[in-house]
């Protein structure tokens, strides 16, 4: 058995050890916001924190996750209640089609989080393993500035 | 797909000892590729994630020994590496972007033995030894012997990567670089990458030379003639040209899906040029 934490909630899961930690969470838990987008670590689609740090997780066997802290896109907020990253992008035009957001949107979270710089360059180096087939980058770029003045703004 | 998740280095040495051709996964970055594409079915995984004993950075008084398990944005965040060895770094901060980098290993990387793999050319030229252990001991190997070819190392039977070592150079080299050429900037598999380190004398000659190719032929190689060329000579426009006439003495680039001969060739002596002039990039 797999005994994982999952948006801060214990979970565990007792099916094949090289199942990939994307089926695990969407099939297994119902945490569907996760998206697949290639299927071998290229796009970034799948991307979720473990411990922290933004992973692949179509690249990951759920027997190297027992005992660590996944946190995937339905941490952030609900539908009624956004958080101010997932705002920021639906302001700014960050998101169309929508297969890349949930990546995008935790590892620019991951980012921030971090205590990661601001500039363009730093938030595009974050996001440089995310990639989008419709904005062209700029307006998710855009959302990302602006969520982290946002959260500059409310510090002071 | 049987999976088995040893304890400790000395159980994983076991595990393997016992089922002969049985995959070590590490950070799992290329191995789940494999899986996810249907090519492992019935393979034996030894999961090497609960292996705490190869995930630590040792530093001494002569090197630096980072520990097989160690991942690609570790290396970027240790003080001693990023001081002593900034063109490993450089290398690993370019892997890919941030998912495979946290994931990612230097073992893996290594014991993988892609010929584009991101690290190679900044650990030839660090001249890294590859610390070994299998069912009959424990095995130095130079950086230089471990690779075979494509995908294949000169690892025996029975043997996991538990750390590669860094010596430390005896003098700060004068001049360093790394650089790697791909179609973009992040996420690209290399068409061809430049370490190299270089000690100039006071009287501006070369005291010695360190240059290192990757992605252009199945192995990481080592200009070992040019290095010997410029060996005691003033570095200028007409000794970096020379130099890089040599390169073809000891990397033959290949033509494949990423890139072709001609382009590989042309664009890693402009590189060695630059590098060798002290031109900025």
């Amino acid at each position: 058995m797999i005994a994982l934490t999952v948006n801060g909630r214990k979970k565990s899961f007792r099916g094949a050890p090289f199942t990939r930690l994307i089926d695990v969470l969407r099939e297994e838990f119902r945490l569907t916001g996760t998206k697949e987008g290639c299927g071998e670590g290229e796009c970034g689609a799948c991307t979720v924190l473990l411990d922290g740090e933004p992973v692949n997780s179509c690249l990951i066997p759920a027997c190297s996750v027992d005992g660590r802290k996944v946190e995937t896109v339905e941490s952030l907020g609900t539908p009624e209640k956004l958080s101010r990253l997932q705002t920021s992008f639906l302001e700014c035009g960050g998101a169309q089609c929508g297969i890349c957001t949930p990546g995008m949107l935790m590892s620019a979270h991951s980012h921030l989080k971090a205590g990661g710089k601001t500039d363009d360059e730093s938030i595009r180096t974050a996001l440089a393993g995310n990639l989008c087939r419709c904005t062209g980058y700029q307006d998710i770029v855009r959302s990302v500035v602006k969520a982290s003045k946002k959260a500059v703004s409310k510090k002071k | 797909m049987t999976v088995l998740s040893p304890r400790s280095a000395s159980e994983a040495v076991r595990a393997l000892a016992k089922n002969a051709g049985a995959l070590p996964l590490a950070g799992g970055t290329d191995l789940m590729v494999g899986w996810n594409m249907g090519v492992l079915n019935g393979r034996v995984v030894i999961d090497l994630s609960r292996v705490s004993e190869w995930k630590k950075i040792t530093v001494t008084k002569s090197s630096v020994r980072i520990g097989s398990l160690i991942t690609h944005t570790q290396i970027q965040k240790h003080s001693v590496v990023r001081t002593r060895f900034p063109l490993l770094v450089q290398a690993c901060s370019v892997v890919g972007a941030a998912q495979i980098q946290n994931r990612g290993t230097l073992g893996g990387n290594v014991a993988n033995a892609s010929p584009a793999g991101d690290t190679f050319p900044a650990l030839s030229v660090y001249e890294a030894v590859v610390h070994c252990v299998g069912p009959d001991g424990r095995r130095a190997v130079s950086i230089h012997e471990i690779f075979a070819g494509v995908k294949k190392t000169t690892l025996r039977s029975g043997e996991l990567i538990e750390a590669i070592e860094l010596p430390f150079p005896a003098k700060p080299p004068t001049r360093s670089t790394f650089r790697k050429v791909g179609t973009r900037a992040a996420q690209s598999i290399s068409k061809t990458m430049f370490a190299g380190l270089l000690w100039l004398k006071k009287d501006g000659t070369v005291a010695d030379a360190r240059l290192s190719f990757g992605s252009l032929a199945p192995t990481v190689k080592r200009l070992r003639s040019a290095e010997r060329f410029l060996a005691g000579r003033r570095l200028d426009a007409a000794a970096a040209a020379a130099a890089a006439a040599l390169l073809t003495d000891d990397v033959s680039p290949i033509d494949d899906i990423r890139s072709t001969r001609v382009y590989r060739l042309e664009v890693s002596r402009n590189l060695l040029v630059q590098f060798l002039e002290g031109r900025p990039r």
